[in-house]
């Protein structure tokens, strides 16, 4: 770690909230901020920037679940758990803020829309590859997955914190430090599988060739997302290619693999995840996501 | 994997002016991943400022044979308490 003596860290400053030793100190980031949509902006782009950035975040987190009890090790399964309720806690957020104007509860979003409403990138809902040994695919997938998206995801949500709409902006500041641990996260497990084996390496380099036919959507901006940039609400994903590459390319050259050649996915009539055209994982995502919420309606426990 | 990951004994201190306490133990490569690792399995409800992790291995720990002649001389010596003190209200975490 970044100190050479363990009694170095003792010095460091905390927030100490008095005499209590666990469990205080809890704050919602969203407990003060006024939900008022800002002048000029069309409550219904809003609402539907919010679920591109929701959606996004509420699909890998069930991806991301999935390998719970599946993972390398236990301690591995319970950090792609954390990192996966991480990113449900900003679906929720990021829902519920949609749901503000569109009159519909954060469940109701989540649970009770088809697939052609959901709007994250199309990233989020791949498979990390043929279910293998694991049976959910294989780790170095979901390790690349990870790396792309969470790398992409902090540029984003650094620059969301200026957004004119204060929801978003706090969304964004409480998950810049969850993403830079996701980021960090996946970026150590790259380098360690890149840098590792010859059949560590392969199967990380084979899980970056799977994700990066997906990685080109992330800077294709919808045109909501155009027109609330330029009311100051939402951030230009364009301009986050050369920031994410940046980072991509310090991690895999450290990692010794070769940044894949292959040309982005072909979209449909002009449209991909961001309109609702998802690839054929989406709808047997949602079937499990969503199966228990449609067989008991209103069911709460 | 055939073999697991050595082990590793984890401290977390919960707050500034507490001392580490041992909190359990992990898997993990090396460690800087068992320092990741403890964060995620211990420190996720708030608990903790700081983490300490050491090698199992570095470990030495006293044999339950010696039991005896390690603890039991000090079960009567009642005047070691310091129990003739009163204790202000506001003190924390004595």
């Amino acid at each position: 770690m970044s100190f050479d003596n363990a009694y170095e860290a003792l010095g460091q400053t905390a927030d100490d909230d008095g005499r209590w030793a666990y469990g205080t100190g809890f704050t919602d980031p969203l407990s003060t901020v006024d939900r008022a949509v800002p002048p000029g902006v069309v409550p219904e782009e809003l609402a539907l920037y919010s679920l591109m950035l929701g959606d996004d975040a509420l699909v890998l987190s069930q991806r991301l679940s999935a390998w719970c009890s599946r993972g390398p090790e236990l301690e591995e399964d319970v950090a792609l758990a954390n990192i996966a309720l991480d990113l449900l806690g900003q679906a929720r957020m990021l829902l519920s803020r949609a749901g503000d104007v569109l009159g519909r509860d954060e469940d109701s979003l989540a649970f009770l829309r088809d697939e052609h409403e959901f709007r994250n990138v199309q990233l989020c809902e791949v498979t990390d590859g043929p279910a293998g040994r694991a049976g959910v695919g294989d780790f170095g997938f979901a390790i690349a997955r990870l790396l792309l998206f969470s790398t992409w995801r902090l540029a984003l949500f650094e620059r969301l914190r200026d957004s004119a709409d204060p929801v978003l902006a706090a969304v964004a500041a409480k998950g810049v430090k969850e993403l830079a641990y996701h980021r960090d996260h996946a970026a150590r497990w790259t380098v360690r599988l890149g840098d590792g084996t010859a059949e560590s390496h392969a199967r990380m380099q084979a899980g970056l060739d799977a994700m990066w036919p997906y990685v080109d959507e992330l800077f294709e901006p919808h045109e909501v997302e155009t027109r609330l940039f330029a009311a100051g609400v939402a951030v230009d994903t364009a301009a986050l290619r050369d920031p994410v590459f940046a980072v991509l390319d310090t991690v895999l050259s450290a990692a010794t693999l070769e940044p894949p050649s292959a040309r982005g996915l072909a979209r449909v009539g002009g449209r991909a995840g961001r309109d609702g055209v998802h690839t054929e994982a989406m709808g047997y995502l949602l079937a499990e996501l969503q199966s228990v919420a449609r067989a008991y309606p209103e069911a709460a426990w | 994997m055939s073999e697991s990951w050595p082990l590793w004994e984890v401290f977390v201190r919960s707050k500034r002016g507490l001392n580490h306490v041992h909190v359990g133990s992990l898997h993990a490569p090396d460690a800087e991943m068992a320092v990741r690792n403890a964060r995620d399995l211990y420190t996720r409800r708030n608990e903790g400022v700081s983490i300490w992790v050491v090698p199992s291995a570095a470990i030495t720990a006293s044999s339950p044979e010696e039991k005896d002649p390690f603890f039991a001389p000090a079960g009567d010596k009642v005047y070691r308490h310091p129990t003739f003190y009163s204790i202000p209200e506001d003190v924390p975490h004595l």
